[in-house]
């Protein structure tokens, strides 16, 4: 647990010394800040955080790999990996430490958003549930987003490479399979629809808490984590 | 204190390591000394757990790196190749984070920080960004990394590569310092610098252990090897048969050039008939203008056994393929 929080505390280091973090932050919140203005504040209609909460779990498909494609393709690269992994500490806590250096960053990054839900508040009744719900939702969506960019930082020692694996993984169970899942019906609809990462989030952003979302996002999580631990075990062989 | 019985380890078809066994007692210093690609690294990194071997087996520090790997970790030293560093970080908070997944509390991590700043003379530069350090000082650097929880065991891949001379001879010193303390295990690829340092020698070349020994008792083999040298004036034919009577004479062979004639003697082993070939040649009224003994160099000796290995497994692969 100590070796945890102590790479956890070097990869938040990392993060925040890192160019390509800051760059990636400010990128995301004018994003937000832009889907806050033309989605949210629209003209002659209610006001809501719902929009808002939808762009941003699109827009960190393609924020989150940028910020995890750092974690091991670069210390493949560096070579200190050598030095981490002879140390005692073990794969999983290597894997699980650099999981939560990103996250506390995204955790961060998303505190910073909380400022439109400021401006609401200030101009009208806010549904505090669904404020709450929703940056739950966000959150268990960032750790399924940054284990999967993890995952796929493990599979190589390009940066890029790890960034666009993870681009695509997050697409694929998002954008394509909300795409597929209109031209399917039967049970691949059924299937395609449990893999769906919006559809699951879809009931956060509604206010809603439902606890086979909640174990869909940890389930995850873990097994991205659990991917990324044996890819990590395997290259030692090679 | 490292114990390695039949270690192989495959990468694909190719055999990086090829069923090696050694033993290195507690407070030894031990230099691994082979060309590059001799199978050093992999070696180091499978005692070290970095990489896990495809058979045979090998412990450190009286644990299997295999089933015992953390309790290995905890006692060895690593010091890899060319010494990787996370360049985002000060050398001190690098050493703080290494000293923290090594298990050390805050007390126990200033007063180690404290102690391979000394050994490692990191002073001047020990709170400025790894990324502007010279290789020589990330070197250091990496070192005293391996230093800090005070291991049982170093194992140093190549630890003066990229440093100049001074700091090459600093560093030496530093590790015969530590070996003082601690059972040392280092690779090179540069003969003087296992020379300078270690008290025993393992030379690999291709997978195989080809050698092993102190460096004096190399040079008891390559005696064997030696040979003399005498340049004398007479009738070739005369000189030559009356040499090889000599007692201790091996063979011998001939050039002459202007009436002189340089033979090269190989003498029989463990003699040295170079008082008998002085007292031939004077009886018979000859001259000699040189007479020495030739002993091949470590260097030499080096150089040919591992051109020898590289030929056998040429001749290997050409037998498997046909």
């Amino acid at each position: 647990m100590r070796n945890v929080a102590a790479l956890t505390q070097r990869e938040l280091a990392a993060s925040f010394l890192s160019p390509v973090a800051y760059i990636v932050a400010a990128v995301f919140l004018i994003a937000t800040g832009y889907l806050f203005m033309t989605h949210t504040l629209v003209e002659g209609e209610e006001a809501a955080i719902r929009p808002l909460l939808d762009g941003m779990a699109w827009l960190l498909v393609f924020a989150l790999p940028l910020l995890t494609m750092r974690v091991l393709a670069e210390e493949y690269a560096s070579g200190t990996i050598e030095a981490l992994m002879t140390a005692p500490v073990t794969d999983v806590e290597v894997v699980v430490g650099k999981f939560l250096g990103v996250l506390v960053f995204y955790v961060a990054l998303l505190a910073a958003t909380v400022v439109h839900v400021a401006v609401l508040a200030a101009y009208g009744a806010l549904d505090s549930r669904v404020v709450l719900y929703g940056y739950f939702g966000m959150i268990l969506l960032g750790a399924l987003y940054v284990a999967v960019g993890v995952f796929a930082s493990s599979l190589t020692r390009h940066q890029l490479i790890a960034a666009i694996i993870g681009m695509g993984l997050l697409s694929l169970f998002t954008l394509v399979v909300d795409a597929f899942a209109g031209w399917q019906g039967g049970t691949w609809r059924v299937v395609l629809g449990y893999v769906n990462i919006l559809r699951h989030f879809g009931d956060f952003s509604k206010g809603i808490v439902d606890t086979k979302s909640i174990v869909f996002f940890l389930s995850g999580t873990a097994f991205f984590l659990f991917l990324a631990t044996k890819v990590l075990e395997s290259r030692r062989w090679r | 204190m490292i114990r390695v019985q039949n270690l192989t380890k495959m990468f694909g078809e190719r055999r990086a390591v090829d069923g090696i066994s050694f033993t290195i007692e507690a407070g030894e210093i031990v230099g691994f000394l082979g060309p590059n690609g001799a199978g050093k690294t992999t070696t180091l990194r499978v005692l070290t757990c970095y990489t896990p071997a495809t058979s045979g087996s090998a412990s450190v520090a009286g644990h299997d790196v295999f089933r015992e790997s953390m309790a290995v970790r905890r006692k060895v030293g690593y010091l890899p190749e060319s010494a990787p560093l996370d360049t985002h970080m000060r050398a001190r908070e690098y050493l703080n984070f290494r000293g923290k997944i090594r298990g050390l509390d805050r007390a126990g991590r200033e007063a180690a920080i404290k102690r391979v700043v000394d050994l490692c003379w990191l002073g001047d530069f020990i709170d400025r960004p790894i990324h502007q350090l010279s290789k020589g000082m990330k070197q250091r650097v990496g070192l005293a990394d391996a230093l800090l929880h005070d291991p049982k065991v170093l194992i140093l891949d190549e630890p003066t590569i990229g440093l100049d001379p001074t700091q090459i001879r600093e560093t030496r010193n530093l590790i015969r310092e530590l070996a003082k303390r601690h059972t040392v295990f280092m690779s090179s690829h540069i003969l003087p610098e296992i020379e300078a340092t270690c008290e025993r020698t393992i030379i690999i070349a291709g997978g195989r252990i080809v050698a092993s020994g102190s460096p004096a008792e190399l040079k008891e083999r390559i005696r064997g090897g030696s040979r003399l040298i005498a340049e004398v004036h007479g009738p070739e034919g005369e000189v030559k048969k009356a040499l090889s009577a000599v007692e201790g004479v091996e063979a011998l062979q001939c050039e002459s050039e202007n009436g002189w004639h340089r033979l090269t003697i190989e003498p029989q082993k463990g003699r040295d008939p170079r008082e008998a070939i002085y007292k031939v040649v004077k009886d018979k009224g000859w001259s000699l203008r040189e007479l020495r003994l030739e002993v091949g160099s470590l260097e030499e000796f080096f150089v040919q056994i591992t051109a020898q290995q590289a030929q056998q497994r040429m001749g290997e692969k050409r037998e498997a393929r046909s």
